[in-house]
């Protein structure tokens, strides 16, 4: 068995000044693996996600993204960036660009890619995600569920070999989070190494091969769903579990 | 006060002299806006830099120009800059009003750049964009949009600042509006022309200004 080693985060820690935020963390993602992070509010997940793609900066550990150990100082951290994926609470497309627009824009500006090869992906992306005739409308005309799926495109559109997906459907309303969470839950069947931040537990339960459950900055238990939610080892863990289905 | 038909006769009259001038005034005001624009974009971009040297560049040039009067600025460049090297009039008032728009439109520019959601930034550069090129393509186009009401405002304000060029003898409104009015002795008439000319500049101005916001506001509709 040599399935190959996506990310590997060895001992990371991480403080907003006096706030230890990420205590010595230790965390191994494989090929097509879907992890999903989960914990309360300031626990520390999506920091741990921001980390991964290097919007946030380790204090020291080692993270290695397949196989290379990253340096923020020395490394292009855009090269990397290339291979990781990343779909915000908040959507953050750019609201002065066309849906089409907004997910040619890195394709062509970064990787180079042919205006017209670029569409053609884009036009497939869309379809993918079910917006296919909304390439031509603004952001500003789309619902948040069909903004985020244009997010989810977007970061597509780069061919990543991973994907982050920061509490992706959190700002949405409720009767738009399943359209959000079959999008992807389709790209976990395609294999697509994917890290969720979510407060979703059915689509955790579902779709995830692991769960990671955090607290107070630390990794506290981790398991299949299976094992996490109806054998939970830690007392901490079950208090959580109690505390969300009780919602 | 003049009659109209007084006012009327002599706006006739003299619409040669001043259409001439009112081409200076629009040239005056239009490189000095296209310079402070660029001397704006460089300032508010250092004052963003996170390096503090050249934050502290852009402070002190606000400073300085906000500091002093633009007249101080219009004849140290005039009187100043002439005994180094030969400047003609036309690029020392405008070089000083560009210099004079420049730390306005800086400010202005800066607002407008940090009032652009920070997951902007972060979305550029998660998709693997570098900095200036997150900047180039994401920020400065949706900051622009923002600051156009503030830069129309300050366009107007420079329109009418380029009149202080008539102390240095530019030919434009201001000047040859005083200087046909002591001519003739009859100041008032002059001046009311000349708050015509103005006024119709204002209004072109405006237009022009609305309708780019137009154009570039397409999105949210």
């Amino acid at each position: 068995m040599d399935t190959k080693e996506m990310i590997k985060i060895k001992q990371l820690n991480k403080s907003f000044g006096d706030l230890h935020v990420l205590k010595n963390i230790d965390m191994t993602v494989y090929e097509s693996d879907v992890v999903c992070l989960i914990g309360s509010s300031g626990s520390g997940k999506s920091t741990l996600l921001r980390c991964l793609n290097f919007l946030e900066r380790k204090d020291n550990g080692n993270i290695i993204i397949e196989g290379n150990e990253v340096n923020p100082r020395t490394d292009d951290l855009n090269k990397i960036r290339e291979k990781v994926g990343m779909v915000f609470q908040n959507f953050n497309l750019f609201p002065h660009k066309t849906v089409l627009e907004n997910i040619i824009e890195a394709p062509i500006m970064v990787k180079g890619v042919d205006k017209e090869k670029a569409i053609i992906k884009a036009k497939q992306l869309l379809k993918k995600v079910g917006l296919e005739d909304k390439s031509d409308v603004y952001p500003s005309k789309l619902s948040g569920g069909q903004k985020q799926r244009v997010a989810i495109a977007r970061a597509l559109a780069m061919e990543p070999d991973i994907m982050l997906f920061d509490e992706p459907t959190s700002a949405l309303d409720p009767e738009l989070v399943g359209e959000v969470l079959t999008t992807m839950k389709d790209l976990a069947e395609e294999g697509m190494t994917m890290v969720v931040v979510t407060h979703e537990m059915g689509f955790a339960r579902e779709v995830a091969d692991w769960i990671v459950y955090m607290h107070d900055g630390k990794i506290i238990e981790r398991g299949t769903p299976e094992q996490f939610f109806n054998h939970p080892k830690e007392e901490r863990t079950r208090e959580f579990l109690t505390a969300t289905m009780l919602k | 006060m003049p009659s109209f038909s007084h006012f009327f006769h002599i706006l006739m009259d003299t619409k040669g002299v001043f259409f001439k001038a009112m081409l200076l005034t629009l040239e005056l005001t239009v490189v000095s806006i296209l310079i402070g624009i660029v001397i704006g974009l460089v300032f508010a971009l250092l004052k963003i830099s996170n390096i503090k040297i050249l934050e502290l560049i852009s402070d002190i040039y606000v400073y300085l120009v906000r500091g002093t009067p633009l007249i101080v600025q219009i004849f140290i460049l005039y009187f100043g800059i002439s005994g180094i090297f030969l400047l003609p009039d036309f690029w020392a008032a405008s070089l000083a009003l560009a210099l004079h728009n420049g730390a306005y439109i800086s400010e202005i520019l800066r607002g407008a750049i940090q009032s652009v959601d920070k997951g902007q930034f972060e979305a550029g550069r998660s998709l693997g964009m570098t900095k200036t090129l997150t900047l180039r393509r994401i920020i400065l186009p949706q900051a622009f949009r923002r600051a156009l009401p503030p830069l129309g405002n300050q366009f107007i304000i420079s329109l009418k600042d380029s009149s202080l060029a008539a102390f240095i003898s530019m030919n434009e409104l201001f000047n040859v509006a005083t200087t046909l009015g002591s001519n003739n002795f009859d100041e008032m008439t002059y001046l009311l022309i000349v708050a015509v000319y103005y006024l119709l500049l204002v209004a072109l101005m405006t237009f022009v200004v609305n309708r780019t916001e137009q154009k570039l506001t397409v999105s949210d509709r």
